[in-house]
């Protein structure tokens, strides 16, 4: 009777005001990262190059080119400290390199097998495996790799060429990282070429291509930009792996090349110290955002590279 | 009583001499028997075909008649289809390559396809052409290059690109892209030609450079058209087949075909009743 639901101008006012709230709360979430990142950025910033107030940044105690050129890193207060980031560059590009040296050829090849080989069935299996590989916390591959690969793999096979083989090493921690980063390289990769036009495959069949011919001569090619994005995007992961190469890469910051030592890596530095306890506006402490910014510069300028050659590259199908 | 005045028919193309005696050339392909199923669909129904050999045939019918998916099984392209089988006989050259010892790529080489879609690979005019030879093993750099050039002139492609042959060939235009394709496929040396549809995506003079392309070509080689348009396939073939429902309904000269088929259906298509 009276309950007929008479067209009500308020209730849609308010449905017009949770609309607006909606929005807001939706482009919150979406400014949240990009708000994440600026603050990071700022934080490094007042670290590492300028800080307002008391503190002294650490650019402001060590000069850049010694920063960037020096030989010897040794965080520590006072006269005997050494801030050349070149052992802990070593010991990222070392592990970074490694890794990308197992990564690119498995991961590729797995990608090629499941596009181009694999049975519908067999790719149902393999794709949720690869991602089991990718959901394992990277400081299990650490212990893997410092507990499995360096005493049962590497020394056996080292010491058979009487070479010597540290225990905590960059050449595990790099193969692990490269396991790590293998199901990104295969899942990228996979994307890209799967999305190649069956057109160009059945054309290059109907040359009396086998099926490797199709993959290495018209498919991979076809889909080079996006497979070299994916390999930067994994090299830029490999840098900036903590966990398993703090754990497996060690401790120590010398400038080497030599796999078989020890090496420790610009996050590998950064989690040792901070879970120091030196003075908040030490020069020891204020290294870790020196060395923080030059590995987001790297990071960034790879992911700003692969963008490019993603653009760069495309191939245009009709 | 002729159903259709000869004059309806346009002139077929310089090199297609429709009023060749077919019976003097052996045969290329004999299909005998065949069926094709995708999973439990059946699709082409007991079809055989003899396609005599430096002719072209052209294979006509309404979509979903099964004419392209006939086409597929002379060399085996089918068999990329997941779930898909065929029964009963091909012979190329007198060989049943329906026999699993056939090794489909050697087939492929012999038998070679160009397609609807110009599908140029993403490489150079030359690495496109050279591709199949390549994949054969050829390394020689000037026999690629021998290679390269007499098949783009065959493909009437030479002049147009001659000064450019290391640029990509997805810079070419539609036409050209197509004809690309033609110098691709030559290159792998077959004897056999099958052309699905290689003209409807152009336009009408890139069509009559394909058509002409055609005319040339047959005096070498075994050529099997797929098209929708009647007007090509009377003036390129000398042999038209008629598919409909999966059904090879009529086989024979084109212009037989054209005016005067012996069936009913066949005659409602070529004069535009259906389909």
């Amino acid at each position: 009777m009276m309950t007929q639901a008479r067209p009500s101008w308020a209730s849609r006012h308010i449905s017009r005001r949770h609309e607006k709230l909606i929005q807001a709360a939706l482009f919150l979430c979406a400014a949240l990262s990009v708000l994440t990142t600026a603050a990071i950025i700022l934080v490094l910033l007042t670290n590492a190059v300028y800080a307002p107030g008391v503190k002294t940044a650490f650019f402001e105690r060590v000069s850049l080119w010694e920063f960037l050129t020096g030989m010897h890193w040794k965080p520590v207060d006072g006269d005997a400290g050494r801030f050349g980031i070149i052992p802990l560059l070593c010991g990222t590009l070392m592990v970074a390199v490694i890794a990308s040296l197992v990564s690119v050829p498995a991961g590729l090849g797995a990608a090629i097998y499941m596009s181009e080989y694999a049975a519908p069935r067999e790719r149902e299996f393999l794709k949720p495996m690869l991602e089991i590989l990718a959901g394992i916390p990277s400081v299990v591959y650490g212990f893997f790799a410092l507990k499995f690969i360096t005493p049962w793999i590497l020394k056996p096979v080292f010491s058979l060429f009487e070479m010597n083989l540290q225990i905590f090493n960059t050449l595990s921690a790099g193969i692990v990282v490269g396991i790590m980063v293998t199901p990104l390289i295969a899942s990228l990769s996979e994307d890209v070429i799967r999305s190649v036009p069956r057109s160009l495959r059945e054309a290059a069949y109907a040359l009396g291509s086998t099926r490797f011919d199709v993959s290495v001569r018209v498919v991979v090619p076809a889909a080079l930009s996006g497979i070299l994005a994916a390999f930067l995007l994994a090299f830029s992961r490999a840098v900036g792996e903590t966990m398993a190469v703090t754990i497996a890469g060690g401790q120590q910051a010398i400038a080497t090349l030599n796999p078989l030592q020890g090496a420790q890596t610009m996050t590998g530095f950064m989690v040792h110290a901070s879970t120091g306890d030196s003075a908040a506006d030490s020069i020891s402490r204020m290294s870790i955002y020196a060395v923080g910014i030059t590995l987001f510069a790297i990071t960034l300028t790879i992911n700003v590279i692969s963008g490019w050659i993603l653009r760069r590259y495309r191939e245009v199908y009709q | 009583m002729p159903a259709i005045s000869s004059k309806s028919v346009p002139p077929s193309v310089a090199g297609v001499d429709r009023d060749l005696d077919m019976s003097a050339h052996s045969a290329a392909i004999q299909a005998r028997g065949l069926d094709f199923f995708y999973g439990e669909h059946q699709v082409l129904f007991n079809v055989s075909l003899t396609v005599p050999e430096r002719s072209v045939t052209a294979l006509i019918g309404p979509s979903g008649c099964g004419k392209s998916t006939f086409l597929r099984t002379l060399n085996r392209m089918n068999d990329l289809i997941e779930g898909s089988h065929c029964v009963g006989e091909i012979l190329v050259e007198g060989q049943n390559i329906m026999d699993p010892a056939v090794d489909v790529v050697l087939l492929r080489k012999h038998v070679g396809m160009v397609f609807q879609k110009s599908t140029p690979f993403p490489k150079s005019i030359f690495d496109n052409v050279a591709y199949g030879p390549r994949v054969a093993g050829e390394k020689n750099r000037s026999v690629l290059a021998d290679l390269v050039e007499s098949c783009l002139k065959k493909s009437a492609l030479w002049d147009e690109v001659k000064d450019r042959l290391t640029t990509s060939a997805m810079a070419l235009s539609g036409g050209q892209q197509q004809r690309l394709c033609i110098a691709r496929t030559l290159a792998t040396n077959p004897h056999i030609i099958l052309m699905d549809e290689p003209a409807s995506a152009l336009d009408p003079a890139s069509t009559d450079r394909i058509e002409n392309l055609i005319g040339e070509l047959c005096a070498n080689y075994t050529i099997v058209i797929v098209t929708h348009n009647m007007q090509q396939a009377s003036r390129v073939s000398h042999q038209t087949a008629f598919f409909y429902k999966g059904i090879l309904v009529e086989t024979g000269p084109t212009m037989k075909i054209f005016t005067g088929p012996s069936e009913k259906q066949t005659e409602d298509y070529v004069t535009g009743r259906f389909g």
